[in-house]
């Protein structure tokens, strides 16, 4: 689950890592409101007025309403025109900012609506690095990511510049130890009081990281100040599906506007969903198996139209569900169902699929490939229902089919 | 011959719910001798299991079943009074890391983990408990394990398999199934196959796996299945083309999957250009693996890879 910029310095703040100040708008107003304060208790003239969605790239991505600005504005006319010049400044922006949709590296060409803006103050910056935390698979535990070339991607300077990344692994019965925070601090070159902050801001946050059970925290870029403070410029998060339970604070960060409407109603239902541009709808057992349904698709000719594994235990009325999803997409041609039934029972799935045509209909043609548990049960099933279904000998076969008859 | 487990191979379970009562019975039902289970609350009773005997599994049974399956309060009893030397876990989520340590604290050789949802943290925790210790982990999130014909040690229906000459090893359980049918089909059978998870963190791995197959006279040949995310699959490659002397065929799952997007199980997924099938497919292609297109044809890749 991916929270917002703007939740996740709360987070930071709460558990002491250094943020800076900022307010949340969801109308100009509240964004106007927000300047004379920062500036007053802040004592520098400069705001910055940031787009609040869940893609990266904001700074460089551009509204398609207008193309003139960026998803991340800095606004000067507070310098030379004091308080009521950055007032007007920010108006404007926000105006144009709210509602309007920001196109960026990482939200695909259709761009995310913003609705939310964060309002922050401006920060006089000696220095930019990189920090984030996140699990290494390769070693099963979480490592602290640290370079000296922030604002770039971490992606980028892996690729170009490998000997910049700075990695410390965090091991699980001690934690970040003070030596490594230490360490990474020297290795980013800083210096004085901007050493001793560094290394505690990765404590702070590697500790954070284990609490908060995040499976990526990325600040890029941490920044140092000119009176050598550290602090998060930007602050990206996520967590881990199976921890949520645990965290009731960051279950209520969660943005719904921010997710597909199908894949969250899949979730609801404890389907796994996700919706693709293709036109071949896929119903199928097992996440392993629902890929390479997919892949199975392309590699006879076909695309598919989404991935949807109905997991080990699907009931009927689950099955019914899974049916919708896939016939509420407008772009489906056609429905592949592909189960090899294990705990799973065929004559369950091909009561649910029976069910399913009976409540929803069905104006697409159906392939049908079952095997496993009860399987000639499934298939006598199908066969007496009387509906318009193609079977399959195995998945080849079916997807061979489903892409024949929609093409 | 097979690998972890066989014929005498002694089993507990832990969480005996009602996953695991259904898993327990089935598992009986084809011949695994199920010895105890831990379950503080219900310590001191026994669990029946009867019914009809599962006649692909151990052969020679009569047509019934009639087991007491003795509960224990911890690992460490149940293992005194019964000698298990395996345990299965059906442990709900947030207590299942704990149920791992628990058994690997008792010393036991290997646990298999069926349970799916696990938080990642407590994986990481389980994991470095584990570092120090003798027992094996399979798992989590994994269908388990079976030696066709002598023990069956998680939630795959015991008829698809055949005792035979195939290794198959797999991060996903249902293209587990699609290999072990196809094997069975052709004739080929299975030594041993091992459902290693689908979570980012887990224990045995493709090269534990692949390792104890090499060694293994009864193995001919090996099926590997793998998908998207993180770098285990490459990890083998770079092991199979240094040490495997046996042929191996494999498919990975999720060519066409979009990045940054979770395919279902947590470890499948391609981030920061990490984990593409592609990458995949191409470091076992360049150790000798012979690649399925699609997992129809991993019976007939199996075939040719051994020539």
């Amino acid at each position: 689950m991916k929270i917002h910029e703007y939740q996740a310095k709360q987070l930071m703040a709460a558990r002491g890592i250094p943020v800076p100040q900022g307010v949340v708008a969801t109308t100009v107003d509240q964004a106007v409101a927000a300047v004379r304060p920062l500036i007053e208790e802040t004592g520098n003239k400069v705001v910055v007025v940031k787009s609040q969605i869940h893609a990266g790239g904001r700074g460089k991505g551009r509204f398609e309403e207008h193309p003139e600005i960026g998803g991340v504005n800095v606004v000067t006319a507070g310098i030379d025109g004091g308080i009521v010049a950055a007032e007007d400044q920010v108006r404007e922006l926000a105006g144009k900012m709210l509602g309007s949709t920001l196109v960026t590296i990482q939200t695909g060409a259709e761009g995310k609506t913003v609705n939310t803006l964060y309002i922050e103050q401006g920060i006089d910056i000696s220095d930019e690095l990189y920090l984030s935390v996140l699990l290494d698979r390769a070693v099963s535990r979480n490592i602290v990511m640290a370079s000296s070339e922030g604002g770039t991607e971490i992606e980028v300077v892996a690729a170009e510049t490998p000997e910049k990344i700075l990695r410390e692994e965090i091991d699980p019965a001690h934690g970040l130890l003070s030596f490594q925070a230490a360490r990474l601090a020297y290795g980013l070159g800083l210096e004085g009081d901007a050493q001793r902050n560094g290394a505690r801001f990765v404590q702070a946050l590697s500790t954070a990281a284990v609490e908060l059970d995040a499976d990526m925290i990325e600040i890029n870029p941490l920044v140092v100040t000119t009176d050598g403070k550290v602090m998060a410029l930007d602050g990206k998060m996520s967590f881990e599906a199976n921890a949520l339970y645990r965290h009731p604070e960051v279950v209520a960060m969660r943005d719904f506007s921010e997710e597909d409407p199908a894949e969250a109603a899949a979730k609801e239902h404890d389907l796994s969903f996700i919706k693709l541009d293709g036109t071949i709808g896929c119903m199928v057992n097992g996440a392993g198996l629902a890929m390479a349904t997919m892949d199975i698709i392309k590699y006879v000719g076909g695309e598919p139209a989404n991935f949807l594994d109905v997991g080990g235990g699907a009931t009927a009325d689950k099955i019914t569900e899974a049916f919708k999803l896939i016939t509420a997409d407008q772009n489906v041609r056609g429905i592949f169902v592909n189960i090899f039934g294990g705990i799973m029972k065929c004559d369950t799935i091909a009561e649910g699929v029976v069910e399913a045509v009976g409540e929803v209909g069905l104006e697409v043609p159906l392939v049908v490939r079952l095997e496993g548990t009860n399987v000639e049960l499934g298939k006598q099933i199908i066969d007496e229902s009387g509906l318009n279904v193609v079977s399959a000998a195995d998945m080849k076969d079916g997807a061979k089919k489903i892409v024949e008859l929609t093409s | 011959m097979s690998i972890l487990i066989n014929a005498d191979t002694k089993v507990l379970i832990q969480g005996m719910g009602r996953t695991g009562s259904f898993h327990t019975d089935k598992a009986i039902a084809y011949g695994t001798r199920m010895v105890g289970a831990v379950h503080p609350s219900k310590a001191g009773t026994v669990q029946k299991f009867t019914g009809e005997t599962d006649h692909s599994g151990v052969q020679g049974r009569p047509d019934g079943y009639d087991v007491d399956v003795p509960i224990f309060r911890s690992v460490v009893e149940a293992m005194s009074e019964t000698g298990a030397t395996v345990s299965v876990v059906y442990v709900p989520p947030p207590f299942a890391a704990d149920a791992i340590m628990e058994a690997a604290e008792a010393g036991i050789d290997l646990v298999v983990c069926i349970t799916e949802g696990i938080p990642v943290a407590d994986m990481v925790r389980a994991k470095r408990y584990l570092q120090d210790r003798e027992t094996r982990l399979v798992g989590p999130n994994c269908p388990g394990v079976i030696t066709p014909g002598e023990c069956k040690i998680g939630i795959m229906p015991g008829y698809i398999h055949q005792p035979g000459r195939i290794g198959v090893v797999s991060r996903s359980g249902t293209l587990t199934y699609e290999a072990v049918y196809q094997l069975t089909t052709i004739g080929l059978g299975q030594t041993t196959a091992v459902g290693i998870g689908g979570d980012p963190v887990n224990g045995t791995n493709f090269v534990d796996v692949l390792a104890l197959f090499n060694e293994d006279p009864a193995t001919e040949g090996v099926i590997m299945i793998g998908e998207i995310g993180g770098t285990a699959e490459e990890e083998a490659a770079a092991w199979i083309s240094a040490n495997m002397t046996k042929p191996v065929a494999g498919f990975i799952a999720g060519t066409t999957a979009p990045p940054g997007k979770r395919m279902g199980h947590a470890g499948a997924i391609i981030s920061g250009g990490m984990g593409t099938a592609d990458a995949k497919i191409s470091a076992l292609e360049d150790a000798g693996v012979t690649i399925a297109p699609t997992p129809s044809d991993l019976g007939a890749a199996m075939v040719e890879a051994m020539g």
